[in-house]
Order: structure tokens, then sequence, then C-alpha cells
């Protein structure tokens, strides 16, 4: 999950990081309650959104007194930030930045460890200046067993080239953000910029911080860090019933077991759509190992009820999961509906009691349902139906 | 032969008296996997009944390996602990650990993974299948009655397009099909698989199946390239799937321009590998190497 800037600063201040004061606010009110707190100086209004490139977009502006910051705002909030829809803002403390740099650590999948990159051209986008001026990037690896100590902190401002005045401050800093790294189970901790002030100070103006969901179960507050208005309504249904559910643009709605076949079968499905109207999957939603009747029915319960879906495609290969229970499932959630159900569905089953699964379904013969027997004919099937 | 597992392994099972655990030790016993052991300090010297064949409890990996000369531990044990396990079974020397275990924290899986890395030791998973070698030894989640032995190694990240895969390919069957898992940090890669599959004298042609996210694929293109003089064919799944949202698998997410099936498939493709566009269509090119 990352994190907005608010939150990021948040946890940078949790961990020692230095950062400016910066207050949220979700109206122009609150925008000016918040530059008088910090002092009625200057402040910068900067847009909350997990996007890159708000400067440009009009998402970052100055204000030099409270009234100021207060129409800044509401010319901000509403913004449309490259699709991201602007609900709050962050007015921060003005800084007088006399130079920035560049810090981020994160997972470095292909080597198996984690990345330190630290550059004393700090501000513009990183990707451009690893193209542009890749001597200017420093790369410097970081055992998992180890982490950032001072040693590994000192390499780092070394292979970056900051002048030796400097090197204790944002080594210090480094150290730092290596434990917002670590002990909050991050993936990622970026700081652009990461500056020097007037008055000599290290900061860290801008942070980006991406969280690891599967470490949610030793961090009681990262659950709440959540963006729970951004989440698209199904998408909120399924999270609450435990389905593993992504809503897409498509027509056909899909169900599958496991994350790799279900990822397959969206393929599969624009594939066959290709030669039906260029139709499209719905969703992706994965049922998961060993699924019982209810978490099938579950399952079809949030894709029927998606307006955009006009089929529906059950993708089942039973390793753990049983097909009697997804038949079962599939019988169960239709009786429920009743008349109301009114969307056809076709449904491949093979792998674990196939055999069983395809009785169940024939003997209730519902007359929406239909049973493909291979993957690529059940899809071509789904994605005729959608286009009809 | 076979790679990393045969009927020669020795296998215990960290997790064996929960749930999943059970359920899956008397799978893996059902399927001829030779289980000597399983892990649970709170029940050392107990045992459990798996359908009249009695499996020790040990209160250790040390111990478990002293008495019964284990060398594969297979582990079912919750997130919060698998981090701990993986290193007990590491400091116990054992040969192989496969994690099947969904859900481990990254920082865990990386710090254990350097780990095993300094002792020596080869890890498979984290969120994976686990492997199989038809009719000689099946260690993790993988159904033991798709398919049986044949001339085809597999490689995966995604359990169920390992289980699709072997039902298309029944037909001729498998040396070894191993789910690598779909986490970003994983113990055993497409390519370490890819170079056991080239050195193994029983398979005659590899599947190697993908799916979005890191680069894996395309640096396995790369070695394919390099070292690999078997017939390779591929599959990528995840064509469909939207920029930044996680599809399923931890590991599966296309960021920015990184990560995307068409970079995969292309760079699998440049190294002479043929891509099938459904898993269908791919068994379909391995079975017309392989009946030449």
């Amino acid at each position: 999950m990352d994190l907005y800037e608010y939150q990021a600063r948040d946890m940078f201040e949790k961990h020692g990081v230095p950062v400016l004061p910066g207050i949220v606010a979700e109206t122009p009110a609150e925008a000016k309650a918040a530059a008088e707190k910090l002092g009625g100086g200057t402040v910068v209004v900067k847009a909350q959104v997990k996007t890159g490139g708000r400067g440009k977009a009009g998402g970052v502006k100055l204000a030099h007194s409270p009234a100021e910051a207060e129409a800044a705002a509401e010319e901000i909030l509403g913004l449309d930030i490259k699709g991201h829809t602007v609900h709050r803002v962050m007015i921060a403390a003005g800084a007088k930045i006399a130079e920035e740099f560049y810090f981020s650590v994160l997972l470095d999948r292909a080597q198996r460890q984690y990345l330190a990159m630290c550059s004393v051209e700090g501000g513009m986008e990183i990707e451009q200046l690893a193209v542009e001026r890749p001597d200017a990037l420093a790369r410097v690896a970081v055992d998992p067993l180890v982490g950032i100590d001072a040693a590994k902190a000192k390499e780092i401002v070394d292979a970056a080239g900051f002048p030796e005045d400097l090197k204790d401050a944002v080594a210090e800093s480094i150290i730092k953000l290596w434990t917002v790294y670590a002990e909050e189970d991050a993936t990622l901790v970026e700081v652009n910029p990461l500056v020097r002030t007037e008055d000599g100070d290290i900061i860290a103006l801008d942070g980006k911080v991406t969280l690891d969901e599967n470490a949610y179960f030793r961090h009681a507050d990262h659950a709440g860090l959540e963006d729970k208005d951004a989440a698209d309504p199904l998408e909120a249904k399924a999270k609450a019933l435990d389905l593993n559910y992504v809503k897409l643009d498509g027509s056909v709605g899909i169900i599958g077991n496991g994350a790799g076949l279900v990822m397959s079968t969206l393929d599969v499905v624009a594939y066959a759509g290709e030669q039906h109207g260029n139709v499209k999957p719905a969703n992706f939603l994965d049922i998961g190992g060993g699924a019982s009747a209810a978490v099938m029915a579950n399952g079809l319960d949030v894709i029927l009820n998606d307006p955009q879906v006009k089929s529906v495609f059950v993708n089942v290969f039973g390793g753990i999961t049983s097909c009697v229970e997804v038949a079962k499932g599939i019988v169960g959630a239709l009786q429920q509906l009743g008349v109301s159900a009114t969307k056809p569905l076709v449904v491949r089953l093979d792998g674990n009691a196939v055999d069983e699964g395809r009785e169940i379904l024939a003997a209730a013969n519902h007359p929406l349902v239909t049973i493909v027997e291979t993957m690529d004919g059940a899809a071509a099937k789904a994605a005729e139906l959608a286009n009809a | 032969m076979a790679i990393f597992i045969n009927s020669d392994s020795k296998v215990i099972v960290q997790g064996m008296t929960g749930s999943e655990g059970q359920k899956h030790t008397a799978r893996m016993l059902a399927s001829g996997t030779n289980i000597v052991g399983g892990v649970n300090p709170r029940k050392a010297g107990t045992s459990v009944d798996f359908d009249g064949t009695d499996i020790p409890v040990f209160g250790s990996v040390a111990d478990a390996m002293a008495e019964t000369g284990a060398n594969v531990t297979v582990l079912f044990v919750p997130p919060a602990f698998t981090k701990a396990a993986v290193i007990e079974a590491v400091d116990a020397g054992i040969e192989l650990a496969v994690i099947i275990t969904e859900g481990v924290p990254v920082a865990d899986t990386a710090e254990f993974f350097a780990y095993a890395q300094s002792k020596g030791v080869r890890l498979i998973g984290p969120n994976c299948p686990g492997l199989i070698t038809p009719g000689q030894s099946n260690v993790g989640i993988t159904p033991a009655n798709i398919t049986g032995s044949g001339k085809i190694g597999l490689v995966s990240k995604s359990g169920t397009l390992t289980y699709q895969m072997m039902f298309e390919l029944r037909d001729i069957g498998f040396t070894t099909a191993v789910g690598i898992g779909g986490d970003p940090v994983i113990g055993t890669t497409h390519i370490d698989c890819l170079e056991a599959f080239q050195n193994d004298p029983e398979t005659e042609a590899i599947v190697m199946i993908g799916e979005i996210g890191g680069d894996a694929e395309e640096r396995a293109a790369a070695y394919i390239k390099e070292h690999v003089t078997k017939p390779v064919v591929g599959y990528v799944a995840g064509f469909e799937a939207p920029e930044g949202k996680t599809m399923g698998h931890a590991g599966a997410i296309v960021s920015g321009s990184a990560g995307t099936a068409q970079a995969k498939k292309e760079a699998l493709e440049a190294a002479g590998v043929k891509v099938g566009k459904t898993p269908t269509e791919t068994a379909d090119l391995m079975r017309a190497i392989i009946n030449g």
C-alpha cells in the first residue's frame, strides 16, 4: 500500500526523521486554520494524491498568508491529477531551500536484498535522472541481515559524493529513514527532495512510503492508513467478504481459483473477445484454494451486482478446491437470486471431483448455466454471450 | 533423476499438527511421499495417525533430522512464525526447505533467504504449491493424480497454472513440476529450475510459466539464450492486468512500464522460446516439440 505524503511525513516524524511541520486539510477553511496554526507566515499547499507530477498539474502552491492558503486550497481541492481527485491538501511550513538531494531505499526483487539510491542532484524525477545522468545516482546494495548501519550510511553518502561538511548530517538522516523502512515493514521509502536549508538543516521535504500488506499483522495501525473513500464500492464489498477482487472495465465477469489461473483467464477472455466485439474481462476474482460453496456464492454475488457485467465465466481447476463445492456454490447462489438472476454463466470445471461437480450442475439444469469442457472454449462462449 | 526431490527424499513437515498441515500431510502420504516426521515443540513425543500410518512428532527440526535422516522439510507454518521456522531448519542443516505459507512479510523472506543462502540451503517459495516428481515424491500441495512421470520439466510462479499445464500435458507427463511461488522474493527462481532441468538427463523439454511483476522472466530469457539447449516453451499471465493493482500474488504488479506481460513475452521470444497465447496453446506448442 502506498501512503499519502502527509502519512509518510507523520511516519518520518515518529521515527525522528527531520521534517517540516505539516497539517492535513480537507476544506479551504481547514487550510486557512492550518496556516494560522503554523504561524501565519509562508506555507506550501500541496495536493495529496498518490501520483507524481503534482507541481506541473497545479497541485502545489505557495501561499504567503492564511487567506492565500485558503484560496490555494480552494483551487487545488477537487482537481483531477492523472485520474486522481484531490480530496485533501497538506499545509506545510515554508522552508528556505539551499540545495536538493535524493534518497531512497527499496526492495530489490532481482537481487533479493535491498537497494539504497542516493544523489546530490535531487528534485527531478528519479527515473529521468537514472536515464540522463546515471553516474549522478549512487546505488548501494543493502544486506537484509545487516541493514543500514553507520558504516553503510557512510558508504552511501561517499558514493553519492556529498561534500565533507554535510556527510554526517545526511548519514544520520539516512539511518533514521532506514529505521522507518525496517520498523514499519516498508518496501519503499523515498525522499525527493531531501534538502539542505539556508540554515544548514537537512530535512525530508517530500516523502513516499509503500508498506507491505503482508506485515499488517504486526502493525495494528497500518490497516487504518488505507484509503477507504477511494475504493471502488464493489471492491469494498468484496473486501468485506474477504474476497480477492479487482474491478476492471470490461463486461465478462470472472471467477476462478488461484491468482495465476485467474490472471490467465482474464487474458484468455480478452483474446477470445477479439472475435466478439472486443469484449474484455470485468474483474479479477480469486476464490483461493479450498474454497467452500459459501465463498463461491459470495463471489458470484459480488460479480452479478456489477452493472457492467453481461456474462460470467467461472473457471476452476480443482487442486485443493473441490468442484463439488464450486457447483454447490453456483446452484445455491442462483437459487437465492431466483428470478432476479438474469446474466448467463459459463462454467468450466476440471480437476478435483470434476465429474461430481458437473453432475450437480447438470442435475440443477439451470437455464442460465452453460457447461463448457475447455478453458478456451468456455472463454469464447462467455465472450460471445457478453457481446449478444 | 528428476530435480530437487526423488524417491530418496525423506521429508518432515513443520506445522504438521495444524489443520492445513494435517490435511496436506495425508495427501502427500497418499501420493507416495516418504514423510518421516512432523515438528511441533509442544507435541514432541506424540504421533499422528494418517490412515494407518503413524508419523512421529519431534520437538525440533534438529531432533527430527537426527532421528529420521530427513533431508527435506515442508512448512505449513503461519506467516508470523515462518521466519523462525525456516531459520531453525537452516540451522539444523536441512538440504531443502519448501515454504507453502502465503502472506509472509517480504522483509522476513529477504532475511531468511539471505541466511539460507549463506548456509547453502535451497529454499522453494514462500507462497507456493511446492513441487512434485510424479511417482516418486510430492512435497507441498500439488494434486498427485493429474498426471504421471514423463519427459517435461515445468517451472511456474502459479499453483493453479501448474495444475492446468500438467493437466493439458497429461498425455506426456513430467520429470518434476516446481511451483516457485508468486511473492516478490522467492528462494528458487525460474533460472535455478532451468539450470537444474538443463542438467537433468531425463528432462527433454521445459515449460516455463511466468506472470506480471519484477523482471524474473526477462532474466530467465537471457539465461535460456546463454545456457539452455533443451527446447523451452513459455506462457505469461497478466496481459489484462492494470498498472498499480496487485493481482492476487503479492509480486504480481505492474509498476509503471516495468513488469508487463508483453515485455516478458517479447524477451522470451527473443531468446527463441515459443510463447503460447493460452495455456492450451502453450501445451500444443510443447506437444509439437515432443512429438517432433
